[in-house]
């Protein structure tokens, strides 16, 4: 652990000195490459006052709030939906032979390809967010959940079905357990994916959170905050994917 | 009888061809007793026990348990299997406790028979371990526990030491024979283990490959609580060794 740690500064003080070595070598306008003293000062900026000139008037810890609440509401309903689809789909194989034609033409799909329907269907604000995280969440864990299933050891199902276990018992008590590990697994790989496709989610209709922080910033030739919000969503990213796998350590 | 099997054959079709895992079997097996199924890989003893525990259904004849015809497996005819079947995800005691779930039985007298059953295979002290902090041996133990705590009047074994060594096997295999003698169950063992199945069986009926079928019906004449170096016992082992062919005659091949 302490490792790590040692790691990970040196890594971040190499990368920040490299950067302002390139900025002050370089002699580059500040608004094309800012550098990390002038991206800092606009992260305070963001954080205490929020960005000058924006349409609207919000302070960078609301924009995380709000965008962390998005994601939450379509990365919870994209893994609760696809783990359920996932057990009953991988238990009931023959059902799935036919669904999976369907889901192996979806999923290739960008997420954001979506847009202009989910603007028709669900609207402006948070709706197009969610919806996005959902795609991008729902997928990954759907069909990791059924090769889990899939994939079990048949011994378990005979023991299953020996036993006398009825269906639900079976999914509940032998399959879900069974199928865990892989499924803890794809939740966090699915986490990475469904917060890149945050900032696209926010970057149409939503008037707050990270995604609609970067388009204002791009709109107010702010290039130090543009940083300064990209920064932010890496290392909160980073912070998440840390907690799933607090959470993978603590269930298995 | 209480376990009949009537002329069953089994037939899988491969690559247009068929093949005959089994072929006219007819077998009759008493309540109580010790049956082991002995064999060479191929012999479709494995088969048999697979269809006497419902899990595969004959190509042609029938299975009768109790005069019932055998469709489907059924908490009352429990199967062990070689790699024990254990869920890693529960402790030892909340595996066995399995087949009581399945029953609907509260958590109280669940836990107590569980306990009861884990006693019984000297792995009381084990409870809150999960399965993969045991030895293979123990591991199979818990399995048997599992099974027994059930309360099945028939066992199914395939193979159920093969996967442990030497010593353990004649360990577990006086354990299982007392067990069953106390419970009174009936076992059917599958095994390629000679000596295990002269040490344990009631009756051996020795199989042999292509197609797989009875080739004879050994009865072993000895008490329990065999002596695995006793004359008798090699005398049984003998039998059963010329049986399948293994036995080599001695020929003279030259002269001096």
């Amino acid at each position: 652990m302490r490792k790590k740690v040692w790691y990970t500064a040196v890594s971040l003080a190499v990368l920040i000195v490299i950067w302002e070595a390139a900025v002050l070598l370089g002699k580059f306008p500040e608004v094309l490459f800012p550098s990390p003293a002038g991206v800092w000062s606009a992260f305070w900026q963001l954080w205490e006052s929020g960005l000058p000139g924006s349409s609207s008037r919000v302070v960078l810890g609301t924009h995380i709030l709000v965008s962390l609440k998005r994601f939450f509401i379509g990365y919870v309903s994209a893994v609760v939906t696809a783990v359920t689809a996932g057990l009953l789909l991988g238990w009931f194989s023959k059902v799935f032979y036919y669904i999976n034609p369907i889901v192996q033409l979806v999923r290739p799909i960008a997420p954001v390809a979506w847009m202009p329907f989910i603007v028709l269907w669900f609207g402006i604000g948070d709706a197009p967010a969610v919806v996005i995280i959902f795609l991008a969440g729902f997928f990954p864990v759907l069909l990791s959940t059924v090769a889990a299933v899939e994939h079990m050891d048949p011994v378990y199902r005979k023991v299953a079905r020996n036993f006398g276990l009825s269906q639900v018992q079976t999914i509940r008590k032998v399959v879900f357990p069974a199928a865990l590990p892989q499924i803890m697994n794809s939740l966090r790989l699915a986490l990475g994916t469904a917060w890149i496709f945050l900032v696209s989610g926010e970057m149409v209709g939503a008037q707050s959170g990270l995604g609609f922080l970067i388009i204002d910033a791009k709109n107010c030739l702010r290039s130090d905050a543009l940083l300064a919000t990209m920064i932010t969503i890496g290392v909160i990213g980073l912070l998440l994917d840390w907690g799933i796998r607090r959470l993978e350590k603590l269930v298995l | 009888m209480y376990i009949n099997v009537k002329d069953v054959s089994v037939y899988y079709t491969q690559g247009g061809g068929t093949f005959e895992a089994l072929k006219n079997v007819s077998l009759s097996i008493n309540q109580g007793e010790f049956v082991c199924l002995l064999g060479p890989s191929g012999c479709g003893k494995s088969t048999l026990l697979n269809l006497l525990a419902g899990f595969e259904k004959p190509t042609k004849g029938e299975i009768l348990i109790g005069e019932k015809q055998v469709t489907a497996p059924a908490p009352k005819y429990l199967t062990i299997f070689q790699n024990y079947g254990l869920f890693p995800w529960r402790t030892v005691l909340h595996n066995v406790e399995l087949g009581l779930e399945a029953k609907g039985m509260r958590r109280q007298a669940r836990r107590q028979q569980a306990l009861k059953y884990l006693e019984m295979v000297g792995l009381a002290q084990a409870k809150d371990k999960k399965p993969c902090q045991l030895s293979g041996g123990m591991q199979q133990r818990v399995a048997i526990a599992r099974a027994l705590a059930a309360e099945p009047e028939i066992l199914f074994m395939d193979e159920p030491f093969g996967a442990l060594d030497a010593i353990t096997r004649m360990k577990l295999q006086d354990d299982i024979l007392r067990i069953c003698k106390e419970e009174g169950k009936t076992i059917i063992f599958v095994t390629h283990d000679i000596e295990e199945a002269v040490f344990l069986a009631d009756r051996i009926v020795v199989m042999e490959a292509n197609p797989g079928s009875v080739q004879r019906i050994v009865e072993v004449e000895m008490p329990h609580e065999r002596d695995r170096t006793s004359d008798d016992f090699i005398v049984v082992r003998d039998k059963v060794f010329a049986l399948m062919h293994l036995k080599k005659d001695k020929e003279v091949e030259y002269y001096i």
